[in-house]
């Protein structure tokens, strides 16, 4: 019996993990190489600095395309601004509105607004983009396979033109029109390479290097996914020490009261 | 459950055997306690709600003896930029003419405990039963004493907002209200 | 209801003395929980009733609270589902529970449906507890699917999508019906509407079928491993304390398992393109329905014909409605069946097989696979059932439980 149960729990576990690893479509983009996150694992938590400085990138950088609209500017506070550092940091964005007499305007944005979005709706942000809308980035580190792995990897793997060699040229028909990148799927790339050395002047003072900048903004958007993280840690350790603990108690009480059934 | 006596099984020492199902019996307890917190918080209100707890109205642009309505809490809050008629005739009021005796003062502080006459700011809603007065857009009614006047059931209010006549037994509330710079208050 | 202990319980506390006299619950509570004489060798698969019990509770707790912040339209579900993971006070928690809830009600009734297929829980006089289960696993489905579409992302669209077309199969109405399922020609509003709509019902006719369940388990009680009806108390044991205690314990253990996802890796058994919102024009390049449905989605697939999939899918289903009549054998314990042992182990690889067929795309090797998978399933129920119980010699068995269970220690 002990036999089978072994087997059963193999056979499960074996369903469960097969589920987990469906295979990527079949091509020829690169796997994401691993990076240490200071969020992974049962203790990893956001490392504040990194994603403040990964704000201002989002801020100077991808949010002339890209929306972030589940997030709101109050909660930025939980990235370890303060209030009043949050107002100066949104004292110049200005939100859309309706005024008493419903004509749309204008105000300052907020600390309970969300953020602003650069286009007002998905149709308009295809149409000033070639026709495709560039995604919303609020949950993008859970939207896609390999996380924030896939998303450094993916700002830090274009590859200039003149760089490929021709029979990458002939094989994937790039032009040099073309945005190349080795880890997005089918390679063209419809956002050019958004990141460069120097992209950003950080105001904490570090060097903003391309892998330094793909670094942060990962940080920050791998935050943005899932702001209760740590919460979510935290509160899980102490539900299993007390579930162990309650098992092992039950454990003691069912072995008490089956002690002359043995 | 007090029930008829079943030999239980084990033949384990009682003490040690009590003392295992109480313990775990309490620690059950506290989980299932604990468990049931998440599910009535999950009621209470969210944090973009909560966001809009208080808000920041700029009166700047209000002219003397204009009146703005803003939606706070879900509920209309009357601003109104009074005139120095308006004060002189809340002022003069005799606290025995009045059904729920407050100071004009006294409803015109702000939670710095600041006194700006000229700020009047309630929540807009008729103390009788929840409708909302006329009288803070221009051209409408606005009663016998010159400040608000309620449709439903005929409650007059005056220049400070305080009940004159009618089955509303409450002046309109004052919310919590600071202004962090002239022309700037933060409501709740 | 259990005859074996005749006389009434008598209660001491005049207040429940009362109302048991007009109305007798507790007289039941007691008979059925607590002196209910139950197989005293029971192993830890005989957990997994209550195991899926406590989470079938926990789903319409966390269920009815999350309905609560939940917004079912097309312009708002997914932002709603979003606000409470982001702002509803512990929402993340409730909803982590909720989403891997379902995922741990089904592995718990998936190996109840094991130890039941294992040693012949099905077999008489236990047929229509059987095809009670089977329907219960139905509606589980039924619910987990629509529940699935609620958070209105790319996975809830485009799996509805596919699993709604599925009734396009049927000749001359199929289209009809289709289009009376969505509401429109589409999945859209009124689709998500009724979803919801069904998905808050669905599981309070589970609570009556499992109702139904344990009235029809206790009238002849529980199976056991040795498959011997008890044949005298020294055969059984009351069910309080021996079995509250055991099953308490396995559902905290069980629950330790549950938490280290829910808490450490909530999305692991989820879809990355769930979180992409609903987009009616495009379609996500690998769509895959949740795990629990893999096997049934491989035997979909692997027909090569509209009509035959759909047929073959539901059949895989169907057959288990028959599963009393089709097992020919006279012994209920695979224990006692050498043979058949071995081949019921071989379901559960080939099951496993459909699984992993249905989480890759149809192409390559899995075609074939998932073709002999499919084959082999059927071939198991239809053919290897009726002929095995007839030519397979069972092993001796003991008298009674208490010898099986006296021999064990011994040996």
């Amino acid at each position: 019996m002990r036999k089978l149960i072994v087997s059963g729990a193999i056979a499960l576990a074996a369903l469960v993990a097969g589920t987990g690893a469906v295979v990527l479509a079949a091509g020829t983009e690169a796997h994401p190489k691993h990076q240490h996150w200071h969020f992974q694992g049962p203790f990893g938590t956001y490392d504040r600095a990194a994603a403040q400085r990964g704000y201002q990138i989002y801020a100077e950088v991808c949010s002339a395309c890209h929306s972030l609209s589940l997030l709101a500017y109050r909660n930025l506070m939980e990235l370890g601004f303060t209030e009043n550092q949050v107002k100066g940091l949104i004292k110049d964005i200005v939100v859309p509105d309706l005024n008493d007499d419903g004509a749309p305007i204008e105000r300052p944005a907020r600390l309970s607004d969300s953020f602003r979005k650069p286009f007002p709706n998905a149709a308009a942000a295809a149409a000033a983009n070639n026709g495709k809308a560039p995604p919303d980035l609020s949950v993008i580190v859970k939207a896609r396979e390999g996380g924030a792995d896939y998303l450094y990897a993916l700002l830090t793997g274009y590859v200039p033109f003149e760089k490929l060699t021709p029979a990458q040229v002939k094989e994937f028909a790039v032009t040099k029109d073309d945005n190349f990148n080795i880890y997005f799927p089918g390679h063209k790339i419809a956002m050019a390479a958004p990141l460069a050395d120097d992209k950003v002047t950080y105001t904490d003072g570090t060097k903003a290097t391309l892998d330094r900048e793909a670094a942060d903004v990962t940080e920050f958007l791998a935050w943005a996914s899932e702001p209760w993280m740590e919460d979510r840690k935290r509160t899980g350790v102490r539900v299993i020490l007390f579930l162990l603990a309650l098992a092992g108690l039950m454990y003691a009480v069912k072995r008490q009261v089956w002690a002359d059934k043995h | 459950m007090a029930t008829a006596s079943v030999p239980a099984g084990g033949h384990g020492d009682p003490t040690r055997r009590d003392f295992l199902m109480v313990a775990t019996g309490a620690l059950g307890a506290v989980g299932a306690a604990a468990v049931a917190w998440p599910f009535i918080n999950n009621l209470n209100p969210a944090a973009d709600t909560l966001a809009l707890a208080s808000i920041e109205v700029n009166v700047q642009p209000i002219e003397v003896g204009q009146a703005i309505t803003v939606k706070w809490r879900g509920k209309p809050v009357f601003i109104r930029h009074r005139t120095a008629q308006d004060i002189k005739e809340a002022v003069a009021v005799p606290m025995s003419e009045l059904p729920d005796p407050q100071t004009d003062n006294s409803r015109v502080t702000d939670t710095a405990k600041k006194v700006r006459p000229e700020w009047l700011i309630m929540i807009g809603v008729c103390t009788h039963l929840g409708c909302v007065p006329l009288g803070n857009k221009p051209g409408q009614d606005k009663g016998p004493y010159g400040g608000w006047y309620c449709p439903c059931h005929g409650s007059a209010y005056d220049t400070s907002g305080r009940i004159r006549k009618g089955p509303a037994p409450l002046n309109l509330v004052i919310p919590e209200y600071l202004f962090t710079t002239d022309t700037l208050v933060r409501i709740g | 209801m259990a005859s074996s202990h005749g006389t009434p319980p008598v209660f001491n506390n005049k207040v429940i003395a009362w109302i048991d006299h007009r109305l007798p619950i507790f007289s039941y509570i007691e008979k059925e929980y607590h002196t209910f004489p139950t197989p005293r060798n029971f192993n830890y698969f005989w957990n997994f009733g209550a195991i899926a019990t406590v989470m079938l509770v926990l789903m319409i707790a966390t269920g009815v609270v999350l309905a609560t912040n939940y917004t079912p339209h097309v312009l708002m579900a997914f932002d709603s589902v979003e606000r409470i993971d982001r702002d509803v006070p512990q929402g993340w928690l409730i909803r982590d529970m909720h989403m891997n809830g379902a995922s741990f009600f089904f592995i718990a009734v998936y190996v109840h449906i094991f130890r039941g297929m294992y040693y012949g829980s099905y077999k008489a006089p236990r047929e229509l507890l059987w095809i009670l289960g089977v329907v219960i696993f139905l509606l589980m489905m039924a619910t987990a699917f629509m529940g699935y579409v609620l958070p209105w992302g790319q996975m809830s669209f485009w799996g509805a999508t596919v699993i709604t077309s599925l009734f396009s199969a049927i000749p001359v109405v199929g289209d009809s019906i289709t289009t009376w399922l969505w509401g429109g020609f589409s999945i859209g509003n009124p689709t998500l509407n009724r979803f919801y709509a069904l998905h808050y019902l669905l599981p309070f006719v589970i609570v009556a079928v499992v109702a139904l369940h344990v009235v029809a388990l206790h009238v002849h009680g529980s199976n056991n491993p040795t498959g011997i009806d008890p044949k005298g108390p020294q055969d059984t044991v009351p069910f309080h304390p021996y079995y509250t205690m055991k099953d308490g314990f396995g559902v905290v253990v069980f629950l330790i398992v549950y938490s280290a996802v829910v808490f450490f890796a909530p999305d692991y058994l989820g879809d990355a393109a769930n979180y992409i919102p609903a987009d009616p024009l495009v379609t996500p390049t690998h769509i895959v329905p949740e795990w629990y449905f893999l096997p049934f989605y491989a035997i979909l697939r692997a027909v090569p014909d509209k009509l035959g999939g759909v047929i073959a899918m539901f059949g895989a289903i169907a057959v288990l409605f028959i599963l009393p009549w089709l097992d020919t054998s006279r012994v209920r314990s695979s224990t006692y069946r050498p043979i058949y042992k071995w081949f019921m182990l071989i379901l559960v690889a080939d099951v496993v097989v459909l699984g992993l067929c249905g989480a890759n795309p149809p192409a390559g090797f899995w075609i074939p696979l998932s073709q002999v998978a499919t084959l082999y399933y059927f071939f198991h129920f239809l053919i290897l059932l009726p002929i095995l119980g007839k030519i397979e010699r069972p092993l001796p068995m003991p008298p009674s439980i208490a010898d099986a269970v006296l021999k064990k220690k011994a040996g």
